[in-house]
């Protein structure tokens, strides 16, 4: 019964007012970026870091997990009602929530993502409750050649889950490896990469590239083209399900949620991936593929459910390793590294309160979540009317106030200009900036077990495949490589894809 | 005239490997070491040499794959210019000017970056959110920033 045990602390920690209070601003928050167009929530977390360093370490992770997967919910929300999909995993919403919409059926589009989205998160949560102990332990035997190879198959495996060319997918990693290894070397202190810059010794600072990267560029990619959105929907009615509903959602939502948890582990946009796979799963499997794309409440049933259990079950690697399965997780490592802790396989033991908190309070989260989308919705319609033109100027308010409070350096605002065009630039040419932020995070980790491993084998590079687990990650690794540019899996990959656009 | 070849492919193949370039140009006045004791410089040099790799494999897939489908498009020169004016400025007098004086210049920047506010807008939009900043970061989370800095204070104000 030391799941029981465990869960009771996890609950005693998140229902103290001050944490439940940061839980709901954060998916508040979360919400919210999710809605409005141009921020995502990479964005919006990087943004929104300084503020939390002031709070206790399970505050800011619970808020911060909060943004996350709030953005989930709200993401949803704009693609039934507007057909922009708020974050790329609703994309697939948008195409039967919308129609639903059209039909006047926008209450039931939204209370099934809602409930749907509620049902999963509960049984994810659950799921890194009993799954993360264990690993965590496995991960406690991990030595640096492990760890090195780890790492490798989280980069690789990041890249061949995403959509688009492999090849450029890669470089964006390198590329971000690269800027990772600015600052002074770990064993020695030399100073690498830094132009005769002080403020540089200490590498380029982490929200500066993610709000350079995510924030900015993203600014400019909006500003080539301004168009005002239209709201369909002015008022919402009818928030609740049919038994005809009921019936017609319950297996789409069993099976996007088995998927999403899932997938959602894996490295890489886990989530994007377990809506759209769902979302084929649907289609094939209904008696009536006909409706799909017209309506069906079934298309929107199974990828919201599996977004949100990917969403959650994203937290795993992260929990137990300390490595990032996407970039939102490498800010919140991030978090985790301002605050003092060492994320990693000891946080369970070490900080077992702040462990099993922010695992009790993504289910607090998802309650709120509810509450927050369903009787609130009109709140949010409205806030679909917000014009562009005043929302970029606040990020960029925010973001300079943000940034600068982290270290009162106005160094790190200037590396937001430059890294901004450098994304921009990179983002144009059809380049996901994604890997470049996981390969800048995990490049100096990377780096220390690559040097480490060498010295403790005394310099045999065979130390990697002699050791079991080392060397089936690498097999792994090599696989999905493979597997990825093989022309047959490349086809069926862009096919589960396709319907984004 | 159509070109032949990916232009966004070629353009970004080259950027990666002029980045491979000079950050391998600059790792190699680092020690290296050996692969038992690695110096500062092994690790950077190895990514440089596959980021020149990839880098010439995406060139050479510019001239295989033939046109983009969808063109590069417009680039936004005034809201690129405003915008990175905008975040120097504020780099540049945050300390000088204080908190105030010195978002408020930068949102009107930010704002004005948009074709579709004029100079009022912006300067509405400016004041308002300036005092939200004012709002959440100041008085609600208590950042320990001075609104008004040493500059204006040498001008007598």
């Amino acid at each position: 019964m030391d799941l029981l045990a465990n869960l009771a602390l996890g609950f005693e920690t998140a229902l103290t007012p001050a944490n439940i209070f940061y839980c709901f601003i954060g998916v508040l928050l979360g919400t919210l970026v999710g809605v409005l167009p141009g921020i995502g929530p990479t964005g919006a977390i990087a943004i929104l870091l300084p503020i939390t360093f002031t709070f206790e370490p399970v505050t800011a992770i619970i808020m911060l997990a909060g943004i996350y997967y709030g953005a989930q919910y709200g993401g949803s929300t704009t693609a039934i009602l507007i057909n922009l999909p708020g974050e790329s995993s609703s994309a697939v919403t948008a195409i039967d929530g919308y129609q639903m919409a059209r039909q006047g059926r926008a209450g039931p589009a939204l209370a099934t993502a809602a409930l749907g989205s509620f049902f999963a998160g509960t049984v994810a949560t659950m799921l890194v409750a009993v799954a993360a102990p264990p690993l965590a332990r496995l991960a406690l035997q991990f030595g640096s050649a492990e760890y090195f190879a780890l790492i490798v198959l989280g980069l690789v495996a990041s890249v061949a889950l995403a959509h688009g060319s492999i090849i450029k997918a890669l470089a964006m990693i390198v590329l971000g490896l690269l800027l990772g290894m600015v600052g002074q070397d770990i064993y020695t202190g030399t100073p690498r990469f830094t132009f005769g810059f002080f403020e540089l010794y200490s590498g380029i600072n982490f929200v500066s590239v993610a709000v350079g990267v995510f924030g900015l560029a993203e600014i400019l990619r909006n500003l080539e083209n301004e168009t005002t959105r239209s709201v369909l929907v002015k008022k919402v009615e009818r928030l609740w399900l049919s038994k005809d509903d009921f019936r017609r959602i319950a297996m789409p939502v069993l099976r996007g949620t088995g998927l999403g948890s899932i997938l959602g582990i894996l490295p890489g946009g886990g989530h994007v991936l377990a809506s759209f796979a769902s979302y084929s799963i649907e289609k094939k499997s209904s008696k009536h593929p006909e409706q799909f794309g017209k309506g069906a409440i079934e298309g929107v049933a199974g990828p919201e459910s599996a977004n949100n259990a990917a969403a959650q079950t994203s937290f795993i690697p992260l929990l137990t390793l300390g490595i990032p399965a996407h970039p939102v997780m490498a800010l919140i490592i991030g978090a985790f590294i301002i605050q003092g802790i060492q994320p990693g396989p000891n946080v369970i033991t070490s900080e077992p309160a702040l462990f099993w908190g922010v695992i009790a309070s993504m289910w607090v989260g998802n309650i709120l979540l509810v509450i927050l989308n369903l009787p609130l919705i009109g709140l949010w319609v409205k806030m679909l009317t917000i014009p562009y033109r005043v929302l970029f100027p606040a990020i960029i308010a925010f973001a300079c106030i943000g940034t600068f409070s982290i270290n009162l350096n106005a160094f790190d605002i200037y590396a937001i200009a430059v890294l901004g065009i450098i994304g921009y630039v990179l983002v144009k040419l059809d380049c996901e900036p994604a890997p470049l932020l996981l390969g800048f995070v995990l490049g100096p980790l990377l780096e220390e077990h690559l040097r480490r491993a060498m010295i403790i084998s005394r310099g045999d590079p065979m130390t990697f495949l002699e050791r079991p687990i080392s060397a089936g990650l690498l097999a792994l690794a090599a696989l999905a490589i493979i597997v990825s540019i093989l022309p047959s899996i490349r086809r069926k990959r862009d096919e589960v894809f396709v319907e984004e656009d | 005239m159509t070109a032949r070849y990916s232009l966004k492919n070629l353009l970004a193949g080259l950027i990666f490997v002029g980045f491979g370039l000079a950050f391998g140009y600059a790792a190699s006045n680092y020690p290296i070491g050996t692969a038992l004791r690695m110096g500062p410089g092994y690790f950077p040099i190895i990514l440089a040499v596959i980021m020149v790799v990839l880098g010439a494999i995406i060139v050479v897939q510019s001239f295989r794959e033939g046109t983009d489908e969808i063109a590069l498009g417009a680039i936004p020169w005034r809201g690129l210019v405003l915008l990175i004016g905008a975040l120097v400025f504020f780099g540049f007098t945050v300390r000088g000017l204080g908190l105030l004086p010195s978002l408020f210049v930068t949102v009107f920047l930010a704002g004005f970056a948009s074709r579709s506010n004029g100079l009022v807008g912006a300067l509405v939009l400016a004041a308002g959110l300036t005092a939200l900043c004012m709002v959440i970061f100041v008085w609600a989370l208590g950042l320990p920033l001075p609104l008004f800095g040493p500059w204006l204070a040498a001008l007598g104000l």
